[in-house]
């Protein structure tokens, strides 16, 4: 995708089938015109981004992290956290102690 | 299912060559969870322990859990992997409400650990199992699924949902893939897990319980026609136990053979194992679900674990359990059979530490492999919590070294300690259980049974040595069996020498 941009404007960053893969993915209904909508303007974002390609040179290693920082880290301490009251009191549905939601199907858990 | 008929194993190992590879999540036994101050502790109520962190509450911030990160590089030492100068988190996005955030914190192409070993012995022989990665990643929360038949998804409604598990640190560890076992595949994935299992459990960093889920293991099967190149794996989930890793490769290599030899093609998908029946049936098919677009998890800062901090950790690595096994099996002059049994028992901790409380190997093999191995079988628990403790049992041996029980009594003692009556020595005093070893009381006995028994007693006298054993069976009733067996013996020839 990067190397796309960087071609220029006639390449789009974005396809309209790459919008409705993300879309789907992101379970999102998405109709045929905003479909047409959203690559249209999310190309013109990553185009937009695919600026900042044109400046770095390749003495700028990559980075996704803003400050030079490594190795945060906290002692393996408990704090007290939430009681099933407070956890629960902004969830839409609960029982029997548990978030309820409507059931998925077809998916996996990650692990 | 179907009903095809499954070929035979020793046909399906002739013909096809497999190719398995393991993947194997450990729930770490840290006091908090990765990323927040939350308790890890097994079975309590419901979201009671959850915080902002882990419920993926706007404006909160993950920290990474140092005990975690240093039990994950251990770890990978332990399995000869080397340890990233410099990783990062990944969030893994993907749609299922078992992590609230709607992506997981995991690690993807920077893995802390890479590229080790771990050597593990089938029948005497040691395969040597690439490990590719060894990551760090945190737990996901359990679903209850309700409005169908309880707990299975097909026909649910609603999911009910609990957050205790989110956010428990987890590892996990992926080895390369293992080709080149043959038929011996399904016992090299079993003994794999066990010794996997035994090495964590020595590095004291998780209580690795495949039955409470702080092990769990997909196992990947493939097969091929010898010397052409890797089929399709197949990745088989909901593996809960030793036995189930064997019989799950087993089953798949059937399975798979079957769908070759009638010309089919094997799907890239997830199957279950099914404790039940042993078999697999199919999940998600990969080809259309996977894409968990993952990119740097931009609120955790990097990991960068110095060369330093790492040779520490690697100089404090305990003896591994191959290598305290076979340091064991030679102190204690054992055959690799007996070790074998040993091992089988779960008691080779047992016996060590009743060598070290003043056993001998020879003695403390006995009661551990004999009446309490025997005793726990009876009762199904595992033999470490029988209700002995390994000095109790060396503490009975040296009563019965001392002379003041005999092997009988012994076991009536024991029996005594199992049931929680007190020490040894308490329940041999407190249930008059000692030996009688005043030979008056026992000269009397003898005496007593030569004269009620004259026609015995005139054999014996005219040297049939033999016949002894039915008085030292009538002494030893009359004491109430506290009397050993050969002091009695010797006692009843030298009355008829």
């Amino acid at each position: 995708m990067q190397q796309d941009s960087q071609k220029g404007a006639l390449m789009a960053a974005i396809s309209r089938e790459e919008v409705a893969h993300l879309a789907r993915l992101s379970r999102l209904a998405v109709t045929e015109e905003e479909l047409d909508t959203f690559a249209g303007q999310l190309d013109t974002i990553l185009q937009a981004v695919a600026q900042v390609g044109e400046v770095a040179a390749a003495d700028i290693p990559p980075t996704s992290h803003s400050v030079p920082l490594t190795n945060v880290l906290r002692e393996d301490v408990v704090v007290p956290g939430l009681t099933p009251a407070e956890a629960l009191s902004g969830a839409p549905d609960a029982e029997e102690q548990r978030f309820r939601v409507p059931r998925i199907l077809d998916e996996d858990v990650a692990s | 299912m179907t009903t095809t008929t499954l070929p035979a194993y020793d046909d399906v190992v002739a013909r096809y060559e497999p190719v398995i590879g393991l993947e194997t999540h450990v729930e770490l036994g840290t006091n908090t969870k990765m990323f927040c101050g939350c308790p890890t502790d097994f079975g309590g109520e419901p979201n009671t322990r959850v915080c902002p962190v882990c419920l993926g509450l706007p404006g909160s911030l993950p920290v990474a859990n140092k005990a975690a990160i240093e039990a994950t590089i251990r770890i990978g030492l332990a399995l000869n992997c080397s340890i990233a100068s410099w990783c990062r988190f990944a969030r893994k996005n993907y749609f299922y409400p078992d992590m609230p955030k709607n992506f997981q914190i995991s690690q993807y192409d920077e893995p802390l650990c890479v590229d080790g070993y771990l050597d593990v012995e089938v029948g005497g022989e040691l395969v040597r199992i690439g490990i590719e990665r060894v990551h760090l990643e945190e737990d996901t929360g359990k679903t209850l699924h309700v409005g169908g038949a309880t707990g299975r998804i097909h026909g649910a409604t609603e999911s009910l949902v609990d957050y205790n598990r989110a956010g428990i640190p987890l590892v996990e560890i992926v080895t390369k893939p293992v080709p080149g076992t043959g038929a011996l595949a399904p016992e090299v994935a079993r003994a794999y897990v066990t010794e996997l299992r035994d090495v964590i459990r020595s590095l004291g960093v998780s209580d690795v319980r495949m039955e409470e889920g702080s092990l769990r293991c997909d196992v990947n099967t493939s097969l091929n026609r010898p010397g052409q190149q890797w089929g399709t794996r197949t990745e088989t989930k909901n593996v809960n136990s030793l036995r189930s890793v064997e019989r799950a490769v087993r089953s798949e290599m059937l399975r798979q053979a079957s769908v070759l030899d009638a010309g089919g093609r094997i799907t890239q998908e997830t199957r279950h194992f099914h404790e039940d029946t042993g078999d697999t049936t199919p999940g998600r098919s990969k080809e259309t679900a996977t894409d968990y677009r993952y990119f740097p998890e931009p609120d955790l800062v990097p990991l960068a674990p110095d060369a330093a901090w790492v040779a520490e950790l690697k100089a404090a690595l305990p003896e591994l359990p191959r290598l305290y096994r076979r340091r064991l099996q030679l102190q204690w002059g054992l055959s690799d059979a007996d070790m074998q049994s040993v091992l089988n028992a779960g008691a080779v901790e047992l016996i060590e530490a009743t060598v070290a409380a003043g056993a001998t190997p020879a003695a403390a093999r006995k009661w551990w492999l004999g009446e309490l191995s025997r005793r726990a079988n009876e009762t199904g628990v595992e033999l470490a919590d029988v209700g002995a403790t390994p000095h109790q049992v060396a503490e009975l041996q040296g009563l019965v070294d001392a002379g003041k029980l005999n092997d009988k009594l012994a076991r009536t003692v024991l029996e005594g300690v199992v049931a929680g009556e007190g020490s040894p020595t308490e329940i041999m005093t407190n249930k008059g259980l000692e030996v009688v070893s005043d030979t008056g009381a026992l000269t009397a006995a003898v005496d007593e049974a030569i004269a009620a028994n004259p026609d015995i007693a005139e054999k014996i006298r005219s040297g049939k040595v033999a016949a002894a054993g039915a008085l030292v069976g009538a002494v030893m009733k009359t004491t109430r069996g506290q009397a050993d067996a050969k002091t009695v013996r010797e006692l009843i020839l030298s009355r008829l020498a």
